[in-house]
């Protein structure tokens, strides 16, 4: 098992580089001049010169990449054109508000997502199941930007429930304060997640049904209940815990849009923010560190997959 | 049954065992009737992105500040916009935008991931382990988000989108691809066509590409579902089609402001791309089931 | 006299599919006196395998026992509720598999998965089960038990796993094991220690066994009656030595002619020529009528009773009955035969 982490830590360092090239490269892959779009198209020679200097642009580009992941290790990933704060200052409070939002749009997937596909693969081919499976089909389909203004209008605009205002009352770090507050925004991001996972968890428990192993426990005389849940949904769950760290990274990416729609001081709104402004340190801070949280997780899941599958030790 | 087989020996033609396959999977994917709807649909919305903009009678684009923000009517179908353009034009004329985005953008990602998964899969070794830590990086930028660094680099418009969602694309089908073409390359008569002399190119095209096509058409299926959320995700923040553009997302972003006043702007243009997603979702499910036949009950 | 710890009658068990209706088995009937062991015969599809999961009740959720009783110490099983089924299985019967590899839970120690019968029909506490699954373990040869209990299933070979199967299977004292082809899957060295720890265990526990397998050298060896199968029907039934010394029904013969011996000289093994008819598509006299040297009309358009003949063995055949005016040669062993029987017109010579 140590032995597998390492490999898998390993393994980490090319994505990590790869990702750190690809990031750098943003400002680079820019058509045209850099420093002239981020200083405007108004912007005298002189700033624009500035902003190339300040940039280290001028530099030869291996240099360039040098300074920045060595900078960035130190934890310094430049300023911002426009507010001229460091990046790493403008993500600090921004961050935690987008990794909550993320964690507690898990939890709803896994918690909905899991319930929804057990049940399903139990009563497979009854009503339950197909109504299940229709509406995590709906889920899967919906687009998460029109689900969470639809949301506002019945919740908020409609009933009355929460006044859209409270959304732009963020505490410092983000959040509203309520639960209710917090829970359309979280609906909005998980979703999808959970119709994903409840579509897997069915169909691994409809395969782990079929096992020899499920027939041995059946043969002990041990009733359906600790069939299904104690030898079936212990096998099946083993393959899922792969999609739950591949949901939490497309929240921390569907963050964007759902911060955007209920105006959440996070990360994703920052880069949204930052994409329109032409701040590209920004842009580059926030993709790094998103991207970066995605990595340490799957790393996690990876090893957590490993050791709860002990199967795959003999190999 | 044995009346058929008679038939089939004594027959004019006699059929190869790949056009009999694909008659066992018309019949699978037949019986599969939520595939049948999801085809159905697929089928009229690219009908209605040709045909569609001849039929409507209105102008997507013209501007009528007399007739804006009507509620739906006879008039109207799906209401009026802010600037008094008829939705239900602008919905049909978007259709071909949103195809368009669907098809092409999976149509270039596919392909270059299919060439890279067979290349990595095939050759295996160093270009091999090149191709898929490429392949890991593009993957740790989770969800949207790579799209949206590419967008914002390139610049919004729908061509841009195209091409985010092309890259965007790409690992999902050299994934899947290789790990085909591995199995593949494993059977023996590879070894045998090869021991003949054949070169790798007639190889990959002969007889690898044939026996990886049905995972790479599942995938296509359900990655234009995805292609067109993430494009319309894309135009919704602003990053995409940029107005006039009949754009659904960009459509969904401007009625964002009259939610209030106005709940139509937003909930037809939200509802056709909720549709069309699922048509191809769909359809993709009843592919993979009748493509797969260990699926098959 | 004997008691039957087992009496199944004219079982008949359905599958039913997309493409209709599959009678997997379709008249089964056999006694199984208590202590002993049953052989059932047959080649893979003939139905072995599902009339053992009948007699559990763990038929796939598609399948179904449509008519016939299963006895058990004289009650019938069928119409028991699953509340009741579940207190009989892993207790009074229970089951041993094919396929060791895939039949143990890969998640679960070897120690819980023995455990969980015993805590379910003994009401043992978890401790006091763990101790006697080391005792169990013990039991079936596997070395220091103490510290297998505590494995997961992929430590194990091929051979230990099945022997865990049998410690599982035996936790609760069972009256019946049925074991359901348990060497097939195993190599040649290991199969024979596995049926010799079968043997063991039936004498020194005094349970009654069926060994369901197509191979009828380990029926030679073990068992003490044994039923024929073919085609989801029991073709012959009868102790071991009537079945090896005067096997009556053709089929049997064939089986009996393909078999290689050591104990005498073979200018040839004898294949039975044709194969077996597909489920879907049976013939409507008797089953094995296409394959049959001594076919009549009468075979191919009627399908015998399984009846009894005068020393009281079984036998689904025409030849066997009044209404035959069939002639048959088989040879047996290249020796001379001559079948008893009501009505005998068959005669078995070389």
């Amino acid at each position: 098992m140590a032995k597998y982490i390492v490999r898998r830590l390993l393994q980490t360092i090319p994505v990590l580089i790869g990702v750190s090239i690809l990031v750098f490269s943003l400002m680079h892959l820019i058509p045209g001049d850099a420093a002239q779009i981020m200083a405007g198209e108004a912007a005298s020679e002189e700033s624009v010169e500035q902003i190339r200097e300040k940039l280290g642009l001028n530099k030869p580009k291996p240099v360039q990449y040098f300074n920045y992941v060595s900078n960035a290790i130190q934890g310094d990933l430049g300023n911002s054109i426009r507010s001229g704060r460091p990046v790493v200052d403008e993500i600090k409070g921004r961050f935690w508000v987008t990794a909550e939002l993320a964690v507690y749009a898990t939890i709803l997937a896994v918690f909905l997502g899991l319930i929804a596909g057990i049940i399903s693969a139990v009563r497979h081919y009854t009503w339950s199941d197909v109504s299940i499976m229709v509406v995590a089909l709906f889920g899967l389909s919906m687009p998460n930007f029109w689900l969470g203004l639809l949301l506002i209008q019945w919740f908020a605009v409609g009933v009355d429930f929460l006044p859209i205002p409270d959304f732009l009352m963020m505490r410092p770090s983000g959040w509203g304060d309520s639960w209710r507050q917090i829970l359309l925004p979280v609906i909005t991001l998980g979703t999808s997640g959970a119709a994903i996972i409840a579509r897997m968890t069915r169909a691994s428990m409809l395969e782990v049904i079929d096992q020899d192993y499920i027939r041995t426990a059946r043969a002990k005389g041990l009733s359906e209940k600790i069939v299904i849940y104690r030898h079936a949904l212990k096998n099946a769950l083993i393959p899922v815990v792969t999609v739950v760290g591949l949901e939490f990274g497309a929240f921390l990416g569907g963050a964007v849009i759902t911060e955007t729609i209920f105006a959440i001081n996070g990360m994703g709104r920052l880069t949204i923010a930052a994409i329109t402004e032409r701040d590209f340190p920004v842009v580059q801070g926030t993709v790094l560190v998103i991207s970066l949280l995605f990595v340490f997780v799957n790393m996690l899941v990876d090893i957590s997959y490993r050791m709860l599958n002990k199967r795959i030790d003999l190999s | 049954m044995a009346g058929k087989t008679v038939e089939v020996i004594n027959g004019p033609k006699r059929s190869s065992p790949r056009i009999e396959a694909y008659k066992a999977f018309w019949k699978r994917l037949s019986k599969n009737k939520a595939a049948v709807v999801g085809g159905f649909f697929i089928l009229l919305f690219i009908v209605v992105s040709i045909v569609g903009p001849f039929l409507t009678t209105k102008d997507p684009t013209e501007v009528m500040v007399l007739n804006k923000l009507q509620p739906p009517s006879a008039e109207f179908w799906f209401g009026t916009d802010n600037f008094g353009r008829d939705i239900f034009t602008r919905i049909i004329h978007g259709m071909s935008l949103t195809l368009k985005v669907g098809f092409l953008s999976v149509a270039i990602g596919g392909s270059i991931g299919v060439i890279f998964g067979i290349v990595s899969g095939y050759y295996g070794g160093k270009i091999d382990t090149i191709i898929m830590r490429v392949m890991d990086v593009l993957l740790a930028f989770p969800g949207i988000l790579l799209a949206l660094a590419i967008v914002s680099v390139l610049g919004g418009s729908l061509q841009n989108v195209i091409i985010a969602v092309a890259v965007f694309s790409v690992p999902a089908f050299a994934r899947i691809v290789r790990s085909s073409t591995l199995s593949v390359r494993q059977l023996e008569y590879i070894d045998a066509v090869k021991a003949l002399g054949a070169s790798d190119f007639r190889i990959i095209f002969k007889h690898i590409l044939p026996n990886v096509v049905s995972p790479i058409i599942v995938q296509a299926t359900l990655r234009i579902a995805t292609a067109v959320l993430t494009a319309s995700g894309l135009s919704f923040l602003g990053l995409g089609a940029q107005p006039p553009e009949p754009e659904w997302g960009a459509m969904l972003n401007d009625g964002r402001t009259y939610m209030k006043t106005a709940p139509h702007l937003m909930l037809f243009p939200g509802m056709m791309i909720a549709i069309v997603v699922l048509a191809f979702n769909i359809f993709g499910d009843g592919l993979r089931d009748a493509l797969d036949p260990k699926m098959k009950k | 006299m004997e008691t039957n710890v087992l009496e199944v009658h004219n079982l008949r068990t359905s599958f039913y599919t997309d493409d209709g209706e599959v009678k997997a088995v379709d008249g089964v009937s056999f006694t199984l006196p208590k202590g002993k062991t049953l052989g059932i015969v047959g080649e893979s599809g003939s139905g072995k395998s599902i009339t053992a999961l009948s007699i559990l009740q763990l038929l796939a959720s598609n399948g179904k026992i449509i008519d016939g009783e299963i006895r058990f110490k004289g009650e019938n099983l069928i119409g028991y509720s699953d509340r009741k089924m579940r207190d009989i299985r892993g207790n009074a019967i229970s089951m041993i598999f094919q396929e060791p590899m895939t039949s143990l839970n890969p998640v679960f120690t070897i120690g819980q998965q023995i455990s969980e019968s015993l805590i379910k029909h003994q009401k043992l506490s978890k401790r006091d089960a763990l101790l006697k699954s080391v005792d169990l373990l013990k039991l079936v040869g596997i070395p220091s038990p103490e510290a297998r209990v505590r494995n997961y299933p992929y430590e194990l070979s091929g051979g230990m796993r099945q022997r865990v199967m049998i410690a599982m299977a035996l936790a609760c004292d069972p009256e019946i094991l049925i074991a359901d082809e348990p060497t097939t899957a195993l190599d040649v060295t290991i199969q024979a220690q596995i049926l010799q720890l079968i043997k063991e265990l039936q004498h020194r526990l005094g349970m009654s066994v069926v060994f369901i397998t197509h191979d009828l050298g380990v029926v030679a060896e073990t068992c003490d009656y044994v039923a024929v199968m073919y085609a989801g029907q029991v073709v012959e039934y009868s102790d071991v030595f009537t079945i090896f010394k005067e096997p009556k029904h053709p089929y049997t013969i064939g089986l009996l002619n393909s078999l290689p011996r050591h104990d005498m000289e073979q200018d040839k093994l004898e294949p039975i020529r044709g194969n077996v008819p597909n489920v879907r598509d049976m013939p409507i006299g008797c089953r094995f009528s296409p394959r049959c040297p001594a076919a009549t009309d009468l075979c191919r358009a009627e399908l015998p009773e399984l009846s009894k003949d005068d020393k009281g063995n079984d036998v689904r055949c025409w030849i066997y009955s009044d209404n035959w005016d069939g002639e048959m040669e088989v040879n047996v062993y290249g020796e001379k035969r001559i079948a008893q029987g009501r009505g005998v017109k068959a005669v078995f010579s070389d």
